[in-house]
């Protein structure tokens, strides 16, 4: 395969993974490094470096379609970059040590965990009046526009949702990834944080997350401009096309089909793992 | 220069989201333009990622990338274009220390700064 052809079909399989991202609400970083690793062959470290430089572009290029609503929380954000930037870092260090085999193991494990979490419908915690001492301290507790006018929620457990911020960091670090799926374990069911307000101010913490790690790879060498071109412009591309049509989509039946891509492309990140192919 | 009842979380917000769109944007048209270049040249090259040979040490650090850039090297034109884009969540985190200030908030003001902080270590370090 010559570089044209390599970044023509590399540039539409990001498009998909993108576009399919968006509409599902599940994040394209995460079938991004499976598909340049298992179907392009590319290099595990080459392809993570890739996804954490798109992880970057659609975060900063969605964050003023997450504004309008008034939905996020500037400080509960800033506050858990503290974790998920140092983890980042940590998690970049960390990729240079470990073999590429376990890098991809974890990534299956990871994969498994995601589309575990998009077969079920998101659930907002039981509204409790008793916030963290810590969360009022740090001024984190706020409200959100519904249709009944402004509900305010409080923030829970602050100091066991910022070690899990950590751990999400930590793997985006390692794996080039958004990590979704730590995020709503950490801000959903730690925190006790409504699903809206969780999701939207994510889209913030994950740019400034990946940035952390993505300056450690670019030094590296670990960020090849003839592969992250076509990842960054198909994903930014592919994500940007995915919000406009959210709108218009029943997206429960496409969160199934894309879960199950991503239990398959888990299994198969497992597989390769063990076997020595990665 | 602000009142702080003109000056909320969520004005600040739709500013630096407005910021960080425009970054997005001006980075993607220096790699569209930077990947052109490249292709132009080097389009009938093979493709090959599958063996980890990791960068040359000039597009490694910004000093080699502007350098490569400027000479109109595809491969450097994508790489100033990334290296904005990663710029760009950097750039946020500073707004937002100086957004806190405003408000005469100084726990947040630490908190930012301590982010900020962190991302100039990863970024700068590529200046090594």
């Amino acid at each position: 395969m010559n570089n044209l052809e390599f970044t023509v079909l590399v540039g539409l399989g990001s498009f998909m993974a993108g576009f399919l991202g968006a509409l599902t609400g599940l994040g394209g970083g995460v079938v991004l490094v499976p598909l340049l690793t298992l179907i392009f062959k590319v290099d595990i470290r080459y392809a993570v470096g890739a996804s954490l430089v798109s992880v970057i572009a659609t975060s900063s290029g969605a964050a003023v379609a997450y504004l309008k609503d008034g939905f996020s929380n500037i400080r509960i954000g800033m506050f858990l970059e503290i974790a998920t930037t140092v983890g980042a870092l940590f998690g970049a260090f960390l990729a240079a040590k470990v073999s590429t085999s376990a890098i991809g193991a974890i990534f299956g494990l990871v994969l498994l965990y995601s589309g575990y979490l998009s077969s079920r419908t998101p659930v907002d915690p039981p509204p409790d009046q008793k916030p963290d001492p810590l969360a009022t301290k740090l001024g984190m507790n706020g409200e959100y526009p519904s249709l009944a006018g402004p509900k305010s929620y409080n923030v829970h457990r602050v100091p066991l949702g910022f070690g899990l911020m950590f751990g999400a960091g930590g793997l985006s670090g390692l794996l080039g990834i958004g990590s979704g799926a730590v995020k709503v374990l950490a801000m959903d069911h730690a925190m006790g944080i409504p699903f809206k307000v969780s999701t939207t101010t994510s889209n913030f913490m994950i740019g400034v997350t990946a940035a952390a790690s993505a300056g450690v790879y670019l030094s590296r060498g670990y960020v090849d401009p003839g592969l992250a071109m076509p990842v960054m412009l198909g994903v930014l591309a592919g994500s940007l096309a995915g919000a406009r049509v959210l709108a218009r989509t029943k997206t429960r039946q496409l969160r199934w089909i894309f879960g199950a891509v991503i239990v398959a492309l888990g299994i198969e990140m497992l597989y390769g793992a063990f076997t020595g192919k990665l | 220069m602000f009142r702080t009842s003109d000056w909320t979380d969520q004005k600040v917000e739709v500013i630096i989201a407005n910021l960080l769109r425009a970054g997005v944007m001006f980075a993607a048209v220096l790699v569209i333009i930077g990947g052109l270049i490249f292709l132009v040249r080097h389009g009938l090259s093979p493709a090959s990622y599958h063996v980890f040979a990791g960068e040359p040490f000039e597009l490694r650090n910004w000093k080699g990338i502007v350098r490569a850039a400027l000479t109109l090297r595809g491969q450097g034109v994508i790489q100033l274009g990334l290296l904005c884009l990663i710029a760009t969540p950097v750039a946020r985190v500073a707004f937002s220390v100086f957004a806190f200030a405003i408000e005469r908030d100084w726990l947040y003001v630490g908190i930012a700064a301590f982010v900020l902080g962190v991302l100039l270590y990863s970024l700068l370090g590529s200046a090594v």
